[in-house]
């Protein structure tokens, strides 16, 4: 605690209570997006704002933090963050999925399987999935009033019919709890199935949008889809280039001005515990003196 | 006594209204205007700009609350209801089921940046069609019944012409076959020889489809060719009533006889 200016986790605790009860009332009605006073926050919007004043509201001093930015540990984004709650909580930070108990997430779900207790917190730039096809917020929430979501299947309709599948590949639209459609965020698809009956809690958190709204603990959300074009998960043609795994979400990365690339798992910490375990792709030589250095 | 149940259902009326008005503060926009409609009917609404034709036909389609009167409506089950005691989601689902609104602009009536088999396709989904495959064929199905070339399925109403357009607002309305499609100027803004076509298409799909339509138009032409019966609005009254023929040929009326003798003879 080097920073006394500030109050604990930054937020004032008046702040953090009218967030806590705007987290409530999602929990208590999964996937239904709560207004709710966002406040300024010392980043731009954009940057995960809503994520953080979620997770500045549900800290405690015996949490453990976790932050990733597309799925990784070290990008800017999420050492800011990490580092802004170490100055303003105190709190431990750790990059292991499994030995955090809050995890605040940009664009990804971890590999490894959460567990009972945890809190994964989204950073969510637009929550309303039915926005591009409804400008209306008058209109859009009524549509979610009355469960009027003909016009998601809609916007499914028109990848099909332009590209001959659903090419949504990104924030593809859920149905939580069998009631509310809703936006899971910029994460990949890939991760949709990864939300359905998880044990962990997950909030979500628009700060420019000034919307939050949740996933209870085991409850159930569903991909939504067409009968004869059902929901699919991305594969990959390739397992990850360092640690040989064959079912986590990969980067591309470019290795040279000559076309050379190489996939590796966007979540860092899975394919290091998973070397770390003696698992080995088909360029594990290099990453390992890189792990030295680190 | 009509013993099959089609008989049954063109014996009892689809729409009943009963004393409707609408004040907006101090100006009456429509005001004492009662009529029965019975399944199959076509009934337009002709008067010049400004008599509450418009107003009129939000009245009837619940879009508008009245200051006075009521409408009520034979739902799909025979039970016939008052549209103000509907609740907001019945109200709306009325909307994209049993009935049909054809906008003078299709702009309104249409998502001009989605596909045209998405905008036909979008009351099926929203009564919970859940088969690409079908949905499409129903669609494409549609565009053919109002001459749409259907290789132009995928292309967004942006890129259609005027008449296009009020084609595949019409097939967007009818693809869950409504009983009572309600038109607001339906030619208003197409050239002549398209208004003709348009006009011929409705007539034809009307027949086929025994809908029922209520039709508000300055025009007297689209009327005959319409209509059934006519009510004819002034300053908010229905001044005269009566089957089409009979109105536009031997109308009674001052201002009626005015509207028709500005007909330029063909």
């Amino acid at each position: 605690m080097n920073a006394p200016a500030y109050n604990f986790a930054y937020l004032d605790e008046q702040t953090k209570r009218m967030i806590r009860r705007a987290i409530l009332k999602a929990i208590a009605i999964p996937g239904y997006q709560v207004p709710f006073a966002s406040r300024e926050m010392p980043m731009p919007y954009g940057w995960g704002t809503g994520g953080v004043q979620v997770t500045a509201a549900i800290l405690g001093p015996d949490d453990t933090l976790k932050v990733i930015d597309q799925g990784s540990d070290d990008t800017t984004n999420a050492i800011s963050i990490r580092k802004f709650f170490e100055k303003t909580a105190g709190v431990a930070a750790t990059t292991s999925t499994l030995d955090a108990t809050v995890i605040q997430t940009r664009h990804r779900i971890p590999e490894a399987t959460l567990h009972a207790g945890q809190v994964l917190v989204y950073q969510v730039p637009i929550p309303e999935p039915l926005r591009f096809l409804e400008p209306r917020e008058t209109e859009t929430r009524r549509m979610h009033a009355l469960g009027e979501y003909g016009l998601m299947h809609v916007k499914l309709y028109e990848d099909i019919a332009r590209f001959g599948h659903i090419a949504t590949a990104y924030a593809y639209p859920v149905k939580v709890n069998e009631r509310y459609v809703m936006d899971p965020s910029p994460t990949p698809k890939f991760d949709n199935p990864k939300m359905d009956n998880c044990a962990a809690l997950q909030l979500f958190g628009a700060g420019r949008e000034k919307r939050i709204y949740a996933v209870p603990p085991y409850t159930k959300v569903v991909s939504l889809d067409f009968e004869d074009h059902p929901f699919s998960r991305y594969r990959f043609d390739a397992p990850c280039a360092l640690c040989g795994s064959e079912d986590s979400y990969l980067d591309e990365i470019v290795t040279d001005d000559k076309g050379g690339r190489m996939f590796v798992c966007s979540d860092t910490d899975h394919c290091e515990s998973r070397q770390a375990q003696g698992h080995r792709g088909t360029e594990s030589a290099a990453p390992h003196k890189e792990a030295r250095h680190g | 006594m009509a013993e099959t149940n089609d008989g049954l259902a063109s014996d009892e009326p689809l729409l009943v209204v009963d004393g409707l008005a609408k004040n907006y503060g101090r100006l009456t926009a429509c005001r004492d205007v009662s009529f029965t409609l019975y399944p199959g009917e076509v009934l337009a609404i002709v008067g010049e700009s400004g008599s509450g034709k418009s107003t009129l036909l939000q009245l009837l389609s619940a879009q508008l609350a009245p200051t006075s009167g009521r409408v009520s409506y034979r739902m799909r089950d025979g039970v016939l209801r008052d549209l103000a005691t509907l609740g907001e989601a019945e109200r709306r689902f009325l909307f994209r089921t049993d009935w049909g609104y054809v906008h003078q602009d299709p702009a309104q009536g249409l998502r001009m940046a989605v596909s045209a088999g998405a905008n036909v396709g979008e009351r099926l989904m929203a009564v919970g069609w859940n088969h690409y495959g079908r949905i499409r064929d129903a669609a494409s199905s549609w565009l053919e019944r109002v001459e749409i070339d259907t290789a132009r399925i995928d292309d967004a109403p942006r890129t259609y012409s005027g008449g296009m357009r009020q084609r595949l607002q019409i097939a967007r309305n009818l693809v869950t076959e409504p009983r009572l499609v309600f038109m607001d100027e339906p030619t208003g803004g197409l050239d002549v020889s398209v208004q003709a076509r348009l006009l011929d298409l409705v007539r034809s799909l009307v027949n086929e489809l025994g809908l029922a339509a209520i039709v508000v138009t300055h025009d007297l032409a689209v009327a005959r060719l319409l209509s059934h019966r006519v009510m004819v609005m002034k300053a908010g009254h229905v001044i005269e009533t009566g089957l089409t023929d009979q109105v536009l040929d031997d109308p009674r009326e001052p201002y009626t006889q005015l509207l028709v003798s500005s007909i330029l003879p063909p």
